[in-house]
């Protein structure tokens, strides 16, 4: 019972991203699964890459809100990064045999699906802010993503005042939206 | 500018930033100008793609912070492999490149030891000797087991077709060749008589299952037929099977399996009629061996004039042939009597395409289509 609260709090810090929940869940299984990809093939490299996903795919469910953890975290991230690492030996055409278990794993298919799915969707949004170049880049980055007011980023960009930085904004903000809306509609929709 | 400020008003709008007064002026707006809406409808989608992919970003940089933070403590392990997790970690990469190597190495050695064993003269006559004795010995214990087999035959039947071909312990042998490339094979009935399992080797060593379509015992003809999924149909045969007799003192030549490869040997058409004045057969001047049995006489513009199948014991180099003329008197029997109607569609080649060839083309040509057949 004391074990299942713990877990609860764990989701809960983790949906908030809490870093003192994340180091919990990472600590304790990161190696299990870094031994997993080492003895199937894989580098370390690749166990942290497969770790962080499978990581991704629970906060993601851990924000969901309706979401209700049928099994304990350690089977739920074990069962996703067995997953997303056949998958990405197929993908690379590396030889694979099934691979060994060593705990019980749970069905992940959909939510590696929805995962991958986002996956997709946020690395197009990262290629249209990148493609945007400087400044634009970093003054979108300031605005929308760390939050910041007109005011600090007239200051820090040296605009002259907050109305100047607002017009670059919205010039860059434009060309930003057209070129994610027609990514948008190409790929995901 | 106005672009701007509406842009503006759009975002407090979404964030809930405006006081209640302008948020009930900004909502009429909305309601009165369709494009403001769409904007806004727009914009909201936008900025929630936006949060959640700040929030990606910010949660990926807090994960790669932590697995820096842990790995620098010892808490988990670090990328670094050290020791045994190593060299598990080499072996597992590396085991399938490790197998192949191993493979390789194993099959160099096996090749260069028999290449050794087969260059040495000394061990090589020995086998030649061996093998010459072998043949007796094979078939007196055949006629012993003769009677055994026939009673067990029946029974045995019904398993026929799951028997694997390399468990066969093939007794008889003889050479056939193809008279169409859907896999009909021509041979001696006496190499396949009392067969319970067929199969057939060509010169590459790909071996076949075959079933016996028709023997003509009277004739000393069988009628094989290439029942195995690997084969592949061939397109067309070289040769064609003569129609007409060939003169006497005319060249022959017949290709055959006295042993495991395919062997040339060469001759002369001595009479036109076999052991005895048989008039089935005809009489060739040629070097046969047992094994040579089934195998077709060409003439030197490539036709089949024979299936060589018998030679006289008491003297060398004279051998009997049946003529060319009983395999398309065979096979119009076959059409006749059998109801199967894919016989009807058996068409026998009557042209040779290696006429005006050299021999040595001839039988580039041919010997793929002149098969070891073995019965058991």
């Amino acid at each position: 019972m004391k074990s299942e609260n713990n877990e609860k709090a764990l989701l809960q810090g983790l949906a908030r991203s809490d870093k003192k929940a994340v180091e919990a869940i990472y600590k304790e299984n990161y190696n299990m699964i870094q031994s997993l990809i080492l003895n199937n093939n894989g580098s370390a490299d690749d166990a942290k890459d497969i770790f962080q996903e499978a990581m991704i795919v629970l906060y993601e469910r851990a924000r969901s809100g309706s979401f209700e953890l049928n099994c304990q975290i350690r089977t739920y991230i074990y069962s996703v990064c067995r997953r997303l690492w056949l998958k990405r030996l197929q993908q690379l055409n590396r030889y694979s045999s099934e691979v060994s278990d060593v705990i019980e794993t749970v069905p992940v298919d959909d939510e590696i699906e929805d995962h991958e799915r986002r996956n997709t969707e946020f690395e197009m949004m990262d290629k249209a802010i990148d493609s945007l170049g400087q400044p634009c880049r970093s003054l979108l980055e300031a605005y929308y993503l760390q939050k910041k007011s007109m005011q600090e980023i007239a200051v820090s960009f040296g605009y002259t005042n907050a109305d100047n930085a607002k017009t670059q904004k919205y010039k860059c903000l434009m060309r930003l939206k057209k070129i994610f809306f027609s990514q948008y509609k190409n790929g995901s929709l | 500018m106005d672009d701007i400020q509406i842009l503006d008003t759009v975002e407090r709008y979404i964030r809930g930033e405006m006081n209640p007064d302008e948020r009930l002026h900004f909502e009429n707006l909305r309601k009165s100008s369709p494009e403001v809406d769409q904007m806004v409808v727009e914009h909201t989608l936008f900025l929630q793609q936006m949060n959640r992919f700040a929030e990606w970003k910010k949660f990926r940089s807090v994960l790669h912070n932590t697995h820096t933070n842990l790995s620098e403590q010892g808490k988990i392990n670090s990328a670094k492999l050290k020791g045994k997790a190593k060299v598990v970690y080499l072996w597992n990469r590396y085991k399938r490149v490790a197998a192949i190597a191993a493979v390789i190495a194993g099959v160099t050695a096996l090749i260069f030891t028999s290449l050794v064993n087969f260059l040495n003269p000394g061990t090589d006559s020995a086998k030649v000797q061996e093998l010459s004795r072998d043949i007796p010995n094979i078939k007196h214990q055949q006629n012993m087991q003769v009677n055994e087999v026939n009673n067990l035959k029946n029974e045995v039947n019904n398993i026929k077709n799951k028997i694997n071909l390399q468990s066969i312990p093939f007794k008889a042998g003889g050479t056939g060749f193809l008279i169409d490339g859907k896999g009909y094979l021509i041979t001696n009935a006496h190499i396949v008589h009392t067969s319970r399992n067929i199969a057939v080797t060509n010169n590459k060593g790909d071996q076949y299952r075959a079933v016996l379509v028709k023997e003509f015992p009277d004739k000393d003809i069988a009628i094989l037929k290439i029942d195995d999924d690997k084969f592949k149909p061939l397109s067309s045969i070289p040769y064609g099977i003569s129609k007409t007799e060939s003169d006497v003192a005319e060249p022959i030549y017949t290709l055959g399996y006295p042993r495991n490869d395919i062997v040339y040997s060469e001759g002369y058409l001595s009479a036109r009629t076999g052991f005895n004045g048989d008039t089935l057969s005809c009489q060739l001047g040629i070097a046969a061996n047992p094994g040579n049995s089934g195998g077709p006489v060409f003439n030197h513009e490539g036709e089949v004039i024979g299936i060589l199948s018998t030679k006289e014991t008491e003297a060398e180099g004279v051998a009997f042939a049946i003529q060319s003329k009983y395999i398309f008197n065979a096979i119009s029997e076959l059409k006749k009597s059998s109801k199967d109607t894919s016989y009807q569609n058996l068409r026998v080649p009557t042209k040779s395409s290696v006429r005006g060839m050299d021999t040595k083309e001839q039988v580039k040509k041919i010997q793929d289509y002149v098969f070891f057949v073995k019965g058991d």
